[in-house]
């Protein structure tokens, strides 16, 4: 250090007695650069990101193959050779640490509930059949919706119904079932699906409470019982944050797995496709790439490239007036079982992720398992999510799992503060901006925490959002659409084909903290009742 | 700084009883503490960065236009009064004599700018935003170092009462508040900001044998300081040199061209920045470290910087090939050397409000403003430097040009619809 200052003073001691600008411009250049170089350094972070303990991926079963760039050709695993293989270089993975671990975890799980608020659009009210104290089995009606009789939600386990759970203005929000050690089942005789027709298959499903497993996008609703979906999505596998691996889910259900699918081709006067993962080292499971009567379509990219909604947007994007379906994979193969084991089985596997878990893994439960069940001892500074980290829904442990949850989250709460956090920072944290130094070392992982980093502001960065959808819509213009209640505009910019947790990263990444999700909602209830 | 904490939590106002008050307490302590806020809906987890940091980015590459442009400001009083006229020698005298000069207009603007964004942001009943803080670092550069401080004053009050809080704040106004300032003291007041004469500070007047004038900052502060430390003190009485002209490189390059220019100021010269000018505007590497540091952090968008650097080469260009005036056969690369070019599409143009917000957008906004900055810089008679006009101009057109950037998606995307 001593020596270079030294040679430094040497160097420009001379340009002290220069005349003239032309001597001093060299040394001036290099004073400058070097000035700048060192400035950046230190401003971005480079000591405290290159100091702070780099984890290391866990697992490297689902380590991706390549990263995609933004220019450059990418490089594709061998399994995708000679296939037509969707290539979306837009996007951001946030690397956070506690990635569950490839062993299940024995939870022993009583309590279950059937969350009405899980599902948009029941109004008002649904109607309950059943009351507290009440003995069900598993594929029981609970409750049916008001307006529409039919669409009956079913008990996943059978039990005794301990608690009936009223939020506000005596709103339903959960029917608690304790569960018996063996699930008794209501037997189920499904029709042949080969040879029954689409009316025969769609009284049945709405009889056996099955009809709640389909989601009707745009709006992300429990589709009404006369639609006819122009086509069917899945997605094989999730790019979020801490996602679980979707071929730990499928492994040995790789026949209902394929019944449902089946059933799903009857549904729809389109096709059913399926979106397989060309990011992993290894193929996907087989029981994904070997599915028959549907459509493959290969997906490579980072997150938010696994959402189904970038996927139909892909493959067939939703024009004003259509309407598809889209399920999960836990979903189809819960459809599947209808036919095969012939009773309502509602089998989850649910990963519990995060730096804030006790322990990483997949626990083997049902549909609406209780938190504190599923997660171990609590802990108090933890948030308990269900979903993942971006579009989730934060749980006590009293709570239970949403319906179309497949894994618990659990992070660190952030209520600290920051001295000077926002010029010199003192902890570090995943950052897609490069005023910090996150982009030099692209591989580290955080544990990531709830703190907002900052207060919320009106929009200044009109540039946040670009790359991180890799879709045709402008987000940031779409948002503010939304905000000046401009419908043509939000249907024209493609509103219709959004769901929160496609901008939900993009929300991850504002500069000025809005609440796009909440933004994005406002705008498609506003268009839902205009539909209605 | 837990101690700080709790100090800052003891002393916190009521709000209701002290909008104002509190309005600013909240202001001091989110300056030295980020907040403990943690999200309560939409992503659980957010970005390390925020709004504040974003805005100090862009302060801390403006540090060595200012450091720079005191000094220039102390070098060309003394080049005009034949004293020290070497580039290191009198350092602290040029030194002291451009803080004199600088740091009144700066905490004038911060004065009048951070009270009227205050006062709104309690009238508003929200937090204050952080808009004035790169405003309030860019007023101070493109000011000449002579400005009478009332003028200022007015000049930022009207910019921020009528061409921000008027549109609701930070992000929402449609000109560049630092430049409104400015073209409203351009337009009001123009014997203090345009012509040769005012761009040399501390003289009676811009020719030779004039007296320099000193304040009393020099006279009672400064001077018993360094006769204390035994270093050389501002001269008692000195006058203007016989060979002294006041005139810009610009205002050489409009009625001589080139060779006029380079009569008087070798290219090195202008690229190094010692030549009189607005404050943070002469020297050229300083500002290109400015760029290099918006541009590596993602601060400032790279494609309204390339258009504007493009549109401005390719105008030259074709003015060169045209040549009717002097000014037209000035090489279009030495376009670069003179003026504010550099200084304006990195730090104005680049306020990412008043911008266009989309990609395409923004490249057509950028070669505009390099087209326009340009051609009123060469054509025009009236206005000695073009890039003001043109940004402003730009701001004003920026939503039309996103319009029209987003008519055309949406046609695309109807067209994508009907296959």
């Amino acid at each position: 250090m001593k020596r270079v200052l030294f040679s430094a003073f040497f160097f420009y001691s001379s340009a002290l007695h220069a005349q003239s600008v032309e001597e001093v411009l060299p040394k001036f250049h290099a004073l400058i650069a070097g000035l700048t170089f060192l400035f950046l350094i230190f401003y971005i972070g480079v000591p405290q990101y290159a100091l702070y303990r780099a984890r290391g991926w866990v697992g490297d079963r689902k380590r991706r193959y390549s990263r995609p760039t933004r220019v450059l050709p990418v490089r594709l695993p061998d399994y995708v050779r000679g296939k037509k293989v969707h290539i979306l270089r837009q996007g951001h993975d946030i690397a956070l640490s506690g990635v569950p671990r490839n062993k299940l975890i024995d939870r022993t799980i009583r309590h279950y509930a059937i969350q009405p608020t899980n599902f948009r659009g029941i109004f008002p009210i649904p109607k309950l059949t059943v009351q507290v104290g009440d003995r069900v089995k598993a594929g029981d009606v609970l409750y049916y919706q008001r307006y529409q009789p039919k669409i009956q939600h079913v008990a996943p386990v059978s039990g005794e119904i301990t608690a009936i759970n009223r939020g506000r203005k005596r709103s339903i929000i959960e029917v608690v079932i304790a569960a018996d050690e063996q699930t008794e089942y209501k037997p189920l005789q499904p029709p042949d699906w080969k040879n029954s027709s689409r009316e025969e298959l769609v009284e049945f499903l709405l009889q056996c409470g099955a009809w709640p497993l389909f989601n009707q996008r745009p709006y992300d609703i429990i589709p009404p019982i006369d639609a006819v979906p122009r086509d069917i999505f899945i997605s094989t596998f999730s790019t979020a944050p801490l996602a679980p691996d979707y071929d730990m889910i499928v492994n040995g259900h790789g026949e209902a797995f394929q019944m449902g699918l089946n059933v799903l081709t009857r549904l729809t006067s389109g096709k059913v496709h399926l979106g397989l993962n060309a990011n992993g080292i290894y193929p996907p499971a087989s029981e994904y790439t070997e599915a028959t009567g549907v459509e493959k379509h290969w997906f490579y990219g980072v997150h938010p490239t696994g959402n189904v909604g970038v996927q139909i947007h892909h493959i067939a994007p939703i024009r004003p007036g259509d309407v598809v379906w889209t399920l999960t994979v836990q979903q189809v193969i819960q459809l599947g079982k209808i036919w095969t084991e012939q009773k309502w089985v509602a089998d989850r596997v649910i990963a519990i992720t995060g730096a804030g878990a006790e322990e990483t893994g997949y626990v083997r439960t049902k549909v609406g398992a209780n938190i504190g069940e599923l997660i171990g001892e609590p802990h108090e500074k933890t948030r308990y999510i269900s979903g993942d980290v971006l579009s989730g829904e934060t749980k006590a442990p009293h709570q239970f799992l949403n319906w179309q949850h497949e894994m618990v989250s659990c992070i660190p709460e952030g209520d600290y503060f920051e001295p000077f956090g926002w010029l010199i920072p003192s902890r570090v944290a995943p950052s897609r901006s490069r005023t910090l130094a996150n982009f030099v070392f692209p591989n580290k992982v955080f544990d990531g925490d709830t703190n907002t980093h900052g207060e919320k502001r009106a929009f200044v960065m009109s540039d946040d959002y670009d790359g991180l959808l890799p879709m045709d819509i402008p987000l940031y213009h779409l948002m503010k659409a939304i905000l000046v209640n401009d419908y043509d505009k939000m249907e024209q910019l493609g509103i219709k084909e959004l769901s929160e947790e496609d901008v939900a990263l993009a929300e991850w990444r504002c500069t000025s903290k809005q609440p796009l999700q909440q933004i994005l909602r406002r705008g498609l209830e506003m268009w839902r009742e205009q539909e209605m | 700084m837990k101690k700080l904490r709790e100090f800052f939590h003891r002393i916190e106002p009521d709000k209701k009883e002290h909008p104002l008050l509190h309005t600013l307490y909240d202001g001091l302590f989110t300056f030295f503490f980020v907040p403990n806020t943690v999200t309560t809906q939409g992503a659980h987890i957010r970005d390390k960065v925020d709004l504040k940091r974003v805005m100090v980015t862009v302060v801390l590459a403006l540090t060595l236009c200012y450091i720079f442009g005191i000094w220039n400001i102390g070098h060309q009083h003394f080049l005009a009064i034949g004293q020290y006229t070497g580039l290191f020698e009198g350092l602290h005298l040029k030194f002291a004599f451009g803080l004199a000069k600088i740091l009144p207009i700066f905490i004038v603007t911060h004065l009048v700018g951070l009270g009227i964004e205050f006062y709104y942001a309690a009238k508003r009943g929200h937090s204050i935003e952080e808009g004035f803080l790169v405003s309030g670092a860019l007023i101070p550069l493109i000011m000449p170092p002579d400005i009478p401080l009332w003028i200022l004053a007015v000049g930022v009050a009207f910019a921020l009462i009528l061409g921000k809080e008027a549109f609701g704040g930070t992000g929402m106004n449609v000109w560049n508040i630092a430049l409104l300032a400015r073209v409203f003291i351009f337009f009001s007041y123009p014997a203090v900001i345009s012509g040769d004469e005012v761009w040399v500070a501390g003289l009676e007047a811009a020719k030779p044998g004039a007296a320099a004038q000193y304040g009393w900052i020099e006279t009672y502060i400064f001077n018993p300081l360094f006769q204390l430390l035994g270093l050389s003190t501002f001269p008692d009485s000195a006058t203007v040199v016989d060979t002294f002209s006041g005139a810009t490189p610009l205002s050489l390059a409009f009625s001589g061209g080139w060779d006029a220019v380079t009569a008087r100021f070798s290219p090195a010269e202008l690229w190094f920045g010692a030549i009189p000018g607005s404050v943070g505007e002469v020297s050229k590497p300083l500002i290109l470290a400015g760029m290099a540091i918006l541009l590596i952090t993602g601060v400032a968008s790279w494609r309204i910087i390339a258009g504007g650097l493009l549109g401005a080469a390719i105008t030259a260009w074709l003015l060169n090939l045209w040549g009717a005036t002097p000014m037209m056969q000035i090489p279009w690369y030495y376009h670069f050397y003179l003026g504010s070019a550099l200084f304006a599409i990195t730090f104005m143009a680049t306020d990412p409000v008043t911008a266009s917000t989309t990609p395409m957008g923004k490249w057509i906004y950028g070669l505009l403003i390099g087209f326009f900055g340009i051609i009123v810089r060469v054509i025009n008679p009236a206005y000695p430097e073009g890039w003001m006009l043109a940004i402003l101009f730009m701001n004003t057109f920026a939503p039309l040009i996103d319009h029209i950037v987003i008519e055309m998606k949406i046609k695309r995307r109807l067209s994508r619809a009907k296959v």
